[in-house]
């Protein structure tokens, strides 16, 4: 065996717990999760049903877990879990899966398949089976600080852009602001405007925050990934920071992992509680808007729907304040018909965006979401994470489909009493 | 060896041995999920949400709108054959008659005439669950030796429990017999195989419904 196989195993190891014990022990292979999963739908190929993505793992639980499968190792009636068989599974558990948890709501049996998914990426990792795309991101966050190569300078050429823009000073460093905000990558590079519109509706409310210069970027590809010791490190810096300040909360941007590795791994990966509270900026506005901080004036009268991010939603339980908030700024909000905790990936989360080999599969699998705006037929689409938004443009590009796609943050912005 | 001998053999020291094997294979499962432990999450949870894991326990057994819509021969089929099982296996008179001799917990029974209906439906529902797994490519692909045996364990007890109420194919008495270690051969094999969900899918669904609660999803 191979030294990285023997890592990969003991990761394996290391990951296997009382409900994947359960999982694995209840499924009866009866395929319903394969009608759940776009990856699945929009290429019927039965290798991508999402029980199947673990079976290395499976086998691996049951040599090792259960009686009969030790037995049946020791009679030589299972073969080992290989180096060939994890590098063939490398696609499956990373071009084919988004971590989006739609599987785990099907399953009659209550597997949460999701979870499963990302704990076996812990040991396709450490067996060096993890895609190039996704190592290098990860690479990058370790070095530079954020997957994109994103230094300070960058930034703050972005924030004097949008105080030019908003006439607003951006804070920066501010001790004992109650909030500190952090930024994904793509907002910096691609959406500054959420900067701007964090600026317009804080000036507005009142609201006191600031930005960190030693962690703004809150994107962690160590959670897409699966190496958990990274993850840790990148949680770590925006945990110091925050602590640092003293600041009461560290609002989450749009971005759908960061979300899930700051409030949900977080404080898992750096085994204590923070000194500070996690809100996703939707939570944020939502307060603020039932508080009566958050005025808004005149509504959108162009028909549009939301594109629920996986992470923030079905996995994060920002379901109903995304819709409240939509209620305030638009007059004809059409929801599609799958949506909330059932809605349909944008096929690029959980690392497949950065993924170079998924590109194919992932404009495929973007087919599922085609077919919901056909039917919803409307031009603008609003969502809440950056990475989403960039997946969504690519393909409503690739499938020539005229449609916006908006970040909620900014409309909301867009439309604030003057 | 008479068939009467076969008989006693099958409904005494058989069916001891089989309910043993049946009991510590079920504990042993049981032990093998709780063993692996679980860390606590750190993370605080959201209160007050409509999930939770008792909640999933219970929900997940009524399929929602969308996933129910894609999938229909699976769930109207085993629904079918899940619940004919349970009422052949619980409310047929002779079946309430050993398990009363053995616990002395009895309950009514149902029309025999109406339980052989049930168990004609349940032996169709089976045999479309096996067809379909045979026919549709995901099940297919999924399927291993585990799931065809695991079909048959299940399959054999009501079709020679049915034959020997008919009085069909064998002498009575050697069929009886014959159905009794039907039971005997699905409770040996069942926590050695997927039938082993039938305990642990509750595992399973209270974890599921935890986390999603956790995050104040129902899941």
């Amino acid at each position: 065996m191979s030294a990285s196989l023997q890592k990969g195993i003991k990761a394996f190891r290391e990951v296997m717990d009382a409900p994947i014990a359960s999982f694995f022990s209840s499924c009866v292979h009866c395929g319903i999760c394969s009608e759940a999963c776009l990856f699945f739908t929009e290429t019927r190929e039965p290798k991508y049903t999402p029980i199947h993505k673990l079976e290395p793992l499976r086998r691996l639980w049951r040599q090792e877990y259960t009686l009969f499968g030790r037995l049946g190792r020791m009679l030589g009636l299972s073969k080992p879990v290989s180096d060939d068989e994890l590098e063939q599974w490398s696609t499956l558990v990373y071009d084919s899966c988004t971590l989006c948890g739609r599987c785990s709501l099907a399953c009659p049996v209550g597997n949460d398949i999701t979870y499963m998914v990302r704990k076996m990426r812990e040991g396709m990792a450490a067996s060096g089976h993890a895609p190039e795309g996704v190592i290098g991101a990860t690479k990058r966050t370790v070095a530079l600080g954020s997957p994109m190569g994103v230094k300070l300078g960058a930034l703050q050429a972005q924030i004097r852009a949008q105080e030019a823009e908003t006439g607003l000073t951006i804070p920066i460093d501010v001790q004992g602001a109650d909030y500190m905000a952090i930024l994904s990558s793509m907002e910096i590079i691609n959406f500054p405007e959420y900067l701007g519109s964090l600026a317009r509706i804080f000036h507005k409310a009142g609201v006191s925050w600031t930005l960190s210069s030693e962690a703004f970027e809150a994107t962690n590809s160590g959670i897409q990934i699966g190496v958990s010791d990274i993850a840790r490190e990148i949680v770590q810096r925006v945990v110091d920071a925050a602590e640092k300040l003293g600041v009461k909360y560290v609002i989450s941007p749009e971005c759908g992992h960061a979300f899930t590795a700051i409030r949900w791994e977080g404080p898992n990966l750096i085994g204590r509680s923070y000194k500070f509270q996690v809100i996703h900026i939707l939570e944020l506005l939502d307060q603020l808007r039932s508080e009566g901080r958050l005025k808004t004036r005149g509504k959108e009268s162009k028909p549009l729907t939301f594109h629920d991010p996986c992470q923030i939603v079905r996995r994060g339980g920002v379901v109903a304040q995304p819709r409240r908030l939509l209620g305030e700024v638009a007059s004809d909000f059409r929801d599609m018909k799958d949506h909330g905790t059932i809605n349909w990936c944008c096929g690029g989360g959980g690392g497949v965006s950065a993924n170079d080999r998924a590109e194919e599969l992932r404009l495929k699998a973007f087919k599922r979401k085609k077919s919901q705006l056909d039917e919803v037929g409307v031009h603008t689409m609003v969502t809440a994470c950056a990475n989403c938004r960039i997946v969504l443009e690519e393909g409503l590009e690739h499938y020539n489909m005229n449609i916006n796609v908006v970040g909620l943050t900014e409309l909301v912005a867009d439309h604030l009493e003057e | 060896m008479t068939f009467m001998d076969l008989l006693l053999w099958a409904r005494g020291p058989a069916l001891v041995g089989a309910v043993a094997i049946f009991v510590f294979g079920m504990v042993l499962r049981l032990f093998e999920i709780y063993s692996l432990g679980r860390k606590p999450d750190l993370a605080p949870p959201r209160s007050g949400g409509p999930g939770s894991g008792w909640r999933t326990l219970w929900a997940r057994s009524i399929p929602s709108k969308p996933f129910f819509k894609v999938s229909m021969l699976t769930y109207i089929a085993g629904y079918t054959f899940h619940l004919g099982f349970f009422v052949v296996l619980l409310l047929l008179a002779p079946h309430i008659m050993l398990i009363r001799s053995v616990t002395g917990l009895h309950w009514p029974n149902l029309p025999t005439p109406l339980i052989d209906l049930v168990a004609v439906i349940t032996l169709l529902a089976l045999i479309v669950t096996l067809v379909n797994r045979i026919m549709d490519p995901v099940k297919r692909f999924l399927s291993g030796v585990g799931d065809y045996v695991a079909w048959t364990v299940t399959f054999l007890p009501l079709l020679t429990g049915y034959m020997s109420y008919h009085h069909l194919l064998l002498d009575y008495t050697l069929m009886l017999a014959i159905h009794i270690m039907s039971v005997e051969l699905l409770l040996i094999v069942f926590p050695f195989t997927k039938l082993t969900h039938m305990m642990s899918l509750f595992i399973s669904r209270w974890f599921n419904g935890d986390w999603f609660a956790r995050r104040g999803v129902a899941s």
